[in-house]
């Protein structure tokens, strides 16, 4: 882990390895989040901070954590700086705070978060597990916001709340798509995402389990 | 037919590894196919002798829906001629009413023009259907290099007969990409699926635009024109109270042989029992799966009656024999709820996997105010477990036999 270089471990996350499309963590709030991409776009930031923030903070008491009761530890810890986000957001962004409204409170129970924690916190110097945890919080960032900016854009016609489709109800022409302001779209999407993903970088494609005989010869009719 | 075949051959060194269009076999594949049994035959281990290969499954299902095809045509058409009558509209406006009065009129007492104009309606959606599906196939085909798979056929004339009659084309294009492309060839593609691709394609659209999939404005195909499906008017009254859009009440009769709105198949049980004849007598459709799904349906239905009483919700004194010929039931149970490959395998299986969507559809419809139809959903949810329910049949198997041999 330590002859990782920092550029490495702050980009590798985005795509390579990415949390979300590779690891398949953290998808539970990746499907409530991104019905519009303002709460998105929030959500990404607050995961960020508190992913590096407790990733650094971890990696300072590492060594003093016993082993037995670390995962309490971490979740303090985790659980203080959620807070400390969720404060802020109420106190700046009050509007958006009240549209997430459990879900910033359920960073605490992020994968990501602990995951990071975990895997590589625990085990590196607390620069290294900074950047770790911005290269992370941006990988899921990546993600969201694709899945955010095609349920918005085609769930109901606008970006950031500016129109870019004019809606039939409002007298224009685009028929907003229903089934992606449902959170089980994001599903689809996420999928989408990985597919995408694994025709560009190939060897994120799982072996097969098993391969079927070929069932007849030469095609002849 | 020689002269086909001869041209067929002829063009075929080209299709063939090495030849020029060698990357197009797939689309070749499909015409020679479609027209001539293939000889080719199985080299691996087990398999069954079968002159029946699944082509001919394919076009045998194909074949069945016709009767619910041509009646729904000629249905569709009837309410459309009749609504206009009624609203005093002389001629459809656009595209429609120029192929309509092609070859026929407005006239709703004229089997041919109810006929035509309901196949100026349906065969727009249908070829639709069948274009968009098959483009997504063909790429898929070439892309894996395998061939075209004639399942498609079922899936198309499934998809096109249970949307409703007033769908805009291009969200035909939408709902059956999704089905074709996320229900089957994310997954491999036909014998891979989970979900019955035409269903999984109407879910999407029924959860999409449910302003053009549900309510009471889509039914007949005349803008402005508003009249609720018998279920939908059953969930507000009970079967009492269904009346067509005229006033007149409409009784199980007519809800048997067809005479009512709804999507264009699945309005006449008379022509669907039909198609399920041919499919039973063939042995392509499970009997045990259709008698399931009656099985868990009129169970269901029954067990609600008892609890029936005066003021409360009226879908619970729905007696079975309304639930068969209301809705989508015995159009999902013949064509989708035996689909081969989203059902469950097993033999007792079957019998579970049938009663699972009898009992769901019934519990949808009662319960769930939201949706007055519950089979598409019943039917996916059911696809869902298709796969655990054989787990434990064969694990339930295994365990008997081992326990006989101790």
């Amino acid at each position: 882990m330590s002859d990782q270089n920092a550029k490495s471990i702050l980009l590798n996350p985005i795509f390579t390895d990415n949390p979300v499309a590779l690891q398949i963590l953290g998808i539970c709030s990746a499907l409530a989040v991104t019905t519009s991409l303002d709460t998105t776009l929030v959500m990404c930031v607050a995961l960020t901070v508190v992913t590096a923030c407790s990733s650094f903070c971890i990696a300072l008491v590492r060594k003093h954590i016993p082993s037995s009761i670390r995962i309490i530890v971490q979740m303090t810890i985790i659980a203080s700086l959620v807070i400390v986000v969720d404060q802020v957001l109420q106190a700046y962004a009050y509007a958006t705070a009240k549209q997430l409204s459990v879900f910033v409170g359920l960073i605490i129970t992020n994968c990501i978060v602990m995951g990071r924690a975990e895997a590589f916190a625990m085990n590196n110097p607390p620069g290294m597990s900074f950047l770790d945890g911005i290269g992370n919080g941006l990988g899921y960032s990546v993600v969201l916001i694709f899945v955010g900016v095609v349920r918005e854009l085609l769930g109901s016609g606008s970006l950031l709340g500016f129109e870019v489709f004019k809606l039939i109800e409002n007298g224009g022409w685009y028929q907003g798509n229903g089934l992606l302001l449902l959170p089980p779209s994001a599903f689809f999407i996420i999928a989408m995402f990985i597919w995408l993903l694994r025709n560009w970088k190939k060897d994120q494609v799982e072996k097969p389990d098993f391969t079927l005989a070929p069932q007849s010869e030469a095609h002849t009719h | 037919m020689k002269a086909i075949r001869d041209l067929l051959d002829k063009v075929e060194p080209h299709f063939e590894k090495g030849g020029k269009l060698e990357k197009y076999y797939a689309l070749f594949e499909v015409f020679d196919t479609f027209l001539y049994s293939p000889s080719s035959v199985t080299h691996t281990g087990s398999h069954v002798r079968d002159g029946v290969d699944l082509k001919r499954v394919m076009i045998t299902v194909w074949l069945a829906v016709f009767p619910a095809m041509f009646y729904g045509m000629y249905n569709l058409g009837f309410h459309a001629n009749t609504a206009m009558a009624q609203m005093g509209v002389a001629s459809v406006a656009g595209w429609h009413g120029w192929i309509i009065e092609l070859l026929a009129g407005y006239d709703a007492n004229s089997v041919w023009d109810c006929f035509w104009h309901g196949a100026a309606y349906f065969l727009p959606i249908y070829i639709t259907t069948f274009l968009a599906g098959i483009f997504w196939e063909i790429v898929f085909a070439i892309k894996r290099g395998h061939e075209v798979n004639e399942g498609f056929f079922v899936t198309s004339i499934l998809f096109a007969l249970i949307v409703p009659p007033d769908i805009p084309l291009w969200q035909v294009v939408l709902g059956i990409s999704f089905g074709v492309v996320i229900g089957k060839e994310v997954f491999g593609g036909t014998g891979k699926n989970f979900l019955n691709p035409a269903l999984t394609g109407r879910a999407f659209l029924f959860f999409a635009y449910p302003a053009q999939m549900s309510g009471d404005a889509v039914w007949t195909a005349i803008d402005g024109f508003s009249g609720a499906t018998p279920l939908g008017l059953a969930a507000l009254g009970g079967v009492d109270s269904i009346v067509d859009a005229y006033g007149n009440a409409i009784t199980w009769s007519d809800a048997f042989f067809g005479s009512i709105q709804g999507s264009i198949g699945e309005t006449s049980t008379v022509a669907i029992l039909i198609g399920m004849a041919i499919l039973l007598i063939t042995k392509i459709a499970s009997w045990r799966i259709i008698a399931g799904v009656m099985i868990g349906m009129v169970a269901t239905s029954l067990l609600f009656n008892m609890g029936a009483s005066e003021g409360g919700n009226p879908m619970m004194a729905m007696p079975p024999h309304w639930h068969f010929v209301l809705g989508g039931f015995a159009f999902g149970m013949v064509f989708m709820a035996t689909d081969p490959v989203s059902a469950s395998m097993t033999d007792t299986g079957k019998w579970f996997f049938g009663a699972l969507i009898g009992f769901m559809v019934v519990l949808i419809r009662v319960i769930n105010p939201a949706f007055p139809e519950g089979m598409m959903l019943a039917i996916l949810f059911a696809n869902l477990f298709a796969p655990m329910i054989d787990h434990f049949v064969m694990q339930a198997n295994i365990k008997r036999r081992l326990a006989r041999n101790v």
